[in-house]
C-alpha cells in the first residue's frame, strides 16, 4: 500500500488585495516516494501550492493532507525552500548551519549540511549578504537537506544554478530520494531540466490543476496522432470522436491531433512518439482541455469532476 | 565496476540506456558475473535521473536473468552475455575485416550501414525491439 505524500481536496487560495483566486479547486494525490515536477506558466498559482502545502499559509476552501496530518502539525519533517531563499544577511554560512542545527535539535544532519554548502567551492566564514543567488540556493538547500525531511518543497530550485552546481545538486536531491524515499516537489517552468528527475507531475495552469499522476502513466494514455483530414464544402474537417480530444490542427489535407483514446484509433491515423514536453505545452496552449488527475495506483483515464462542468469549455481569464 | 552515460538528446528512454549499457558491458567482458552493479544511490548522484529509473532498469535486467538482487547487498551479475568478449578470434577477425573495408575506401557510415544489413541476416530482431520498448 502506497502512502500519500500529499493528498489536496478541492483546495483553493484567494488572495483579496490582490483581486482573485491564485488557485482554485485543486484535487490531487501525491504518492510518497515520488518526485513531482510542479510544472507550469508564471502565475499559475505553483507558489501558492508550495506555500499552503508548507503550511504557511491557509487554505481559503478545501483541504490540503500533509504525510497524514495538517501541515502545521508535521512541518518538523517537512523542508521547504522558497523562490526568495530567505536566509539572515549579516550571518556567516557556518552561523547559518549553526541556527539550522538548533532550530532542527531532532533531526540534523550536520555532515550533509556541510557538504551542500561548501560543494560550490564555497567559503564557510563567508556572510551570506555576499554570496550570488545560485550560493544563496547552495546554502537554502544544505539547510533543507540537513533536516532529513520526509518531504522536500522546493520553488525553483535550479533556476539561478549554472550548470555544474545544478547537475551535483539534483543529483544530491536524487541520491536523497534514492536513500531515504524522501517525497520531493520541485517547481519550474522549464521542464526539460526536470524531465529526467522526475516519475510524477503536476501541471498548474490559471490556478487549476490541469494534469496530475505519474509521467508515464500520463504519457501513456494521451497519443500524438496524424491522420487525413475529410473534404467538405466548408473545407477540411475531421471527426475524432468518441476521443478526447486536447489539442487540433490542420495542416492543408493533414490533421495533426493529441487526445486520449477511448477505444482503438480509427483506421488510417498514425499514432507518434509524445514526449512529455509537447504533452506539457499541448495543455498549455488549450486551457479549455479537460483536466485529468490519474490515481496512484491505475492508469486507466479518471477524468476529474471538472471535466463534466461548462467552465471547461469557456476560454479562462488571462493568467495574472 | 561501470558507470552510466546518460544522454539526454538520443530519444532512448533513460531505463534503455541503462540497460543498453550495462548489456554491452557484459557482452565485453567489462563486467562478470559476481560483479556488482553500482547501488541505485551512486548512480543517480552522478547522473540526476530519477532513482525509480534505475531501479527500473535494474528490474529488467533481472528479469532476463542477467542479474540478481541480493537483500541488503545489492545488484549483482548473474551471467555474462554473449560468446565473444573484447579479445575472442572473432573480434581479431572483424577488426581485419574493418581494416580492409577501410582501405578499400568505405566511410564509417558505409561500414556501419553494411554491418547492420548483414546483421539483419543472420540474427532475427526482436531482441532489438525488446530493448526500445
Amino acid at each position: 500500500m502506497t502512502s500519500s505524500a500529499i493528498e489536496a481536496t478541492g483546495l483553493g487560495k484567494v488572495f483579496r488585495r490582490r483581486g482573485g483566486w491564485a488557485l482554485r479547486d485543486c484535487t490531487f494525490q501525491l504518492p510518497a516516494g515520488r518526485v513531482s515536477a510542479l510544472v507550469g506558466p508564471n502565475g499559475a498559482g505553483k507558489s501558492t501550492l508550495l506555500a499552503l502545502a508548507a503550511g504557511l499559509i491557509a487554505p481559503s476552501e478545501g483541504t490540503v493532507t500533509v504525510l497524514g496530518g495538517h501541515p502545521a502539525d508535521v512541518r518538523p519533517r517537512i523542508g521547504f525552500v522558497s523562490q526568495d531563499k530567505p536566509l539572515y544577511p549579516q550571518l556567516t554560512i557556518a552561523e547559518t548551519l549553526r541556527m539550522g542545527a538548533d532550530l532542527n535539535p531532532d533531526r540534523w544532519d550536520a555532515d550533509t549540511a556541510e557538504r551542500v554548502a561548501a560543494g560550490g567551492g564555497l567559503d564557510l566564514g563567508a556572510r551570506v549578504r555576499s554570496l550570488s543567488g545560485g550560493q544563496r540556493t547552495r546554502v537554502a538547500l544544505a539547510l533543507a537537506l540537513a533536516k532529513r525531511p520526509d518531504l522536500l518543497l522546493l520553488d525553483e530550485p535550479v533556476a539561478d544554478l549554472d550548470p555544474l552546481a545544478r547537475h551535483e545538486l539534483m543529483g544530491t536531491l536524487m541520491a536523497t530520494a534514492a536513500q531515504y524515499g524522501t517525497t520531493i516537489v520541485m517547481s519550474s517552468h522549464v521542464i526539460a531540466e526536470l524531465e529526467e528527475s522526475c516519475d510524477h507531475l503536476l501541471l498548474i495552469g490559471d490556478g487549476r490543476v490541469r494534469l496530475a499522476g505519474d509521467i508515464d502513466d500520463l504519457l501513456a494514455v494521451h497519443s500524438l496522432i496524424t491522420g487525413p483530414a475529410r473534404e467538405t464544402a466548408t473545407g477540411a474537417d475531421f471527426d475524432l470522436a468518441p476521443h478526447t480530444t486536447v489539442e487540433s490542427r490542420i495542416t492543408g489535407r493533414q490533421v495533426t491531433a493529441l487526445v486520449r483514446p477511448a477505444g482503438p484509433l480509427p483506421a488510417g491515423w498514425q499514432t507518434n512518439d509524445l514526449s512529455l514536453e509537447a504533452l506539457l505545452l499541448a495543455h498549455l496552449r488549450n486551457p479549455a482541455a479537460p483536466p485529468l488527475a490519474l490515481g496512484p495506483a491505475s492508469a486507466s483515464a479518471s477524468p476529474t469532476s471538472q471535466e463534466a462542468t461548462s467552465a471547461s469549455a469557456i476560454p479562462q481569464e488571462e493568467p495574472a | 565496476m561501470i558507470e552510466y552515460r546518460i544522454d539526454r538528446r538520443s530519444g532512448v528512454a533513460t531505463y534503455v540506456q541503462i540497460v543498453q549499457q550495462t548489456k554491452q558491458a557484459l557482452r565485453l567482458g567489462l563486467l562478470e558475473p559476481g560483479d556488482k552493479l553500482p547501488a541505485a544511490r551512486e548512480v543517480v548522484e552522478a547522473t540526476a535521473v530519477n532513482p525509480n529509473t534505475v531501479l527500473k532498469a535494474y528490474r529488467e535486467l533481472e528479469r532476463e536473468g542477467l542479474v540478481e538482487a541480493r537483500r541488503g547487498l545489492g545488484t549483482f551479475v548473474r551471467r555474462s552475455l554473449g560468446a565473444a568478449p573484447g579479445d575472442s578470434p572473432l573480434r581479431g577477425e572483424l577488426s581485419e575485416w574493418a581494416s580492409r573495408a577501410r582501405a578499400a575506401g568505405l566511410e564509417r557510415e558505409d561500414v556501419a550501414a553494411l554491418f547492420a544489413v548483414v546483421l539483419d541476416e543472420h540474427f532475427d530482431t526482436t531482441e532489438k525491439e525488446q530493448d526500445h520498448r
